[in-house]
């Protein structure tokens, strides 16, 4: 089974204010969006396990136009108050690179990391 | 069909851009140039201590090449969350850099200034009145809060710069306000419809960071009746369909709902059409008015701060980090506690890069694999003095303390640095992040015109 790592184009996480930070998985095609989509692997569900937050924590947005999977949660800490890792809140996704979705990356040969 | 052209420089005042950027973007000759100032990202330091984020020399640079373009072609130049924070003391370095900027070129102009700070007064008295509530992951406000604050800012929207505009300013300069407003004064001004206007704010106020490849550059916004069209000035990025619906997941909580002052932009049905191989067409966009709400921000003083940077690379120690950085941690108590120091007058805080570093709890790999780990010890004190005293004290410890077949006797951290223990001075954390109800869109930010 392929990781995100493996077939997403961007894996990100920033602030969404001093309080929230928000974490992207953008897929540079259309197809390889589609069938991570209908795995349901990525919900509020599971950031919330990653996260260790409660799922009603999570924002969770399928952003079709975009080709994307959306997560916002509360910060950790927030953004600069002491104990703070991580002010801009840019360096949070790593534990989704791990992630796997189980589909036939075969079907999608070529399709992952093109540029948009 | 009447259309708005609106040119923003970069995404923050004092980025810097390519000056070739700003003259294509001039030769389209747009409507108003403009530029965000600010930002909460950097962190509470700014708003707390009311410093700039950016230097006085990259503003100037920035600035002086604005002023330039907007005056020759007669378009107002507007600039708002003026010095990062958009407090008093990051607008009038902001000011004082026009001023400086008119003076040294012989220009002559009218100039607006908004101000965004709110006093305490005021701040409590709607808080008396039920008026204010938390966002989300906020608790809920209360006078002791406010009264701690340093400084607290309202984030205005368009209506003052409208305000402005309508006095015949020709250049704006603003404290805090929601990123979009600027633009959305100048498009709504001109009669073009609210929601492509907030929709074009929000792209504007990134500069380029909507295009492929982003960066620190000028990005002209079309808004038109029935949408926007977004360019970047500069030839080697390209704004695609993809990279524009993408740019709505920067910062926001939701790439669809977008909470403003006085309504919600919803993009949800927003339709991204190629115009060329560089623009993009964006509509759909829809604009459901609200209730006024403005929000605040403020930070407290956290304390007073001093770190220090060590690594180490003993096998012998990495096996056994957690039981002795435990001890470290009780004979700092121990000792401070000595020299008169409670544990309830500072509090220590271990990154161990390497480990956790980077996610704290967050992090799933609880085993580390390096073989060195970097320590960053840092002690938040009630005084500077217990900072630096407390410091000193877990430095020598987290030296010289022993453990179970500890082979490196002579010490347990390379420090890199003398003096290895850094006074970072006073601290601060987001105390109040909160929204007020029922104010007026124009008193809380009042407005002061001279001329240059």
């Amino acid at each position: 089974m392929p990781r995100i790592s493996e077939i997403a184009q961007v894996c990100k996480s920033k602030n969404a204010g001093p309080f929230e930070v928000t974490i992207d998985v953008v897929f540079s095609d259309k197809a390889m969006f589609e069938a991570v989509k209908a795995t349901n692997v990525l919900n509020a569900g599971l950031i919330a396990r990653l996260y260790h937050v409660t799922p009603e924590d999570v924002l969770f947005t399928v952003y079709d136009a975009g080709n994307a999977f959306k997560a916002t949660l509360p910060r950790r800490i927030p953004a600069g108050d002491i104990g703070d890792t991580d002010v801009y809140g840019a360096q949070q996704h790593a534990p989704l690179l791990d992630v796997e979705i189980p589909i036939d990356v075969k079907g999608l040969a070529g399709r992952a990391r093109r540029p948009a | 069909m009447p259309e708005f052209r609106l040119l923003s420089t970069s995404g923050l005042l004092g980025y810097g851009f390519p000056e070739e950027s700003l003259k294509t973007g001039m030769a389209r000759e747009p409507h108003m140039i403009g530029v965000d100032g600010g930002s909460t990202d950097p962190g509470p330091h700014y708003l707390g201590s009311g410093k700039c984020l950016n230097s006085k020399m990259s503003m100037k640079r920035d600035i002086a090449l604005m002023l330039d373009a907007a005056l020759s072609a007669k378009i107002p130049m507007v600039i708002s969350s003026c010095g990062g924070a958009g407090g008093e003391p990051h607008l009038k370095a902001v000011v004082d850099i026009v001023r400086e900027v008119a003076h040294e070129r012989g220009y002559r102009f009218k100039l607006a200034t908004i101000h965004a700070e709110q006093s305490k007064a005021w701040v409590k008295q709607k808080l008396g009145q039920g008026e204010i509530a938390p966002l989300k992951a906020v608790p809920p406000l209360d006078g002791a809060t406010i009264d701690n604050a340093e400084r607290i800012v309202g984030m205005m929207g368009p209506e003052p710069y409208i305000e402005a505009l309508d006095n015949g300013a020709q250049v704006v300069l603003a404290g805090r306000s929601s990123d979009p407003a600027p633009w959305v004064a100048c498009a709504t001004r001109a009669q073009l419809p609210t929601a492509p206007s907030w929709f074009a704010g929000k792209v504007l106020e990134c500069g380029a960071t909507a295009p492929l490849p982003k960066g620190h550059d000028c990005l002209l916004a079309t808004v038109q009746e029935d949408g926007v069209i977004v360019e970047a000035m500069n030839p080697i990025r390209k704004c695609t369909p993809m990279s524009v619906a993408n740019h709505s997941l920067h910062e926001n909580a939701s790439p669809c709902y977008h909470i403003e002052p006085g309504g919600l932009l919803d993009t949800s049905n927003c339709k991204f059409d190629a115009v060329s191989d560089r623009a993009v067409k964006i509509s759909g966009m829809e604009w459901e008015a609200k209730p006024y709400t403005v929000k605040l921000e403020g930070a407290e003083l956290a304390g007073y701060r001093a770190i220090t940077i060590c690594g180490t690379r003993d096998p012998g120690l990495l096996s056994q980090w957690e039981s002795y950085l435990a001890s470290v941690k009780d004979n700092i108590v121990t000792k401070a506690r000595a020299f008169g120091v409670e544990p309830d007058q500072y509090k220590l805080v271990y990154r161990v890069y390497g480990r956790d570093g980077v996610m704290g709890d967050w992090e799933p790999m609880r085993e580390s694999r390096s073989h060195e780990l970097g320590i960053l010890v840092e002690v938040v004190g009630k005084t500077q003095e217990i900072a630096n005293a407390v410091l000193s004290i877990a430095r020598v410890n987290t030296l010289h303390v022993d453990f179970p077949g500890r082979l490196c006797k002579e010490g347990n951290m390379a420090f890199p640095f003398s003096p290895s223990d850094i006074e970072a001075g006073p601290c601060y954390r987001f105390s109040v992040f909160h929204v007020v109800r029922n104010v007026d869109p124009l008193s809380m930010f009042p407005i002061e015109y001279e001329m240059v």
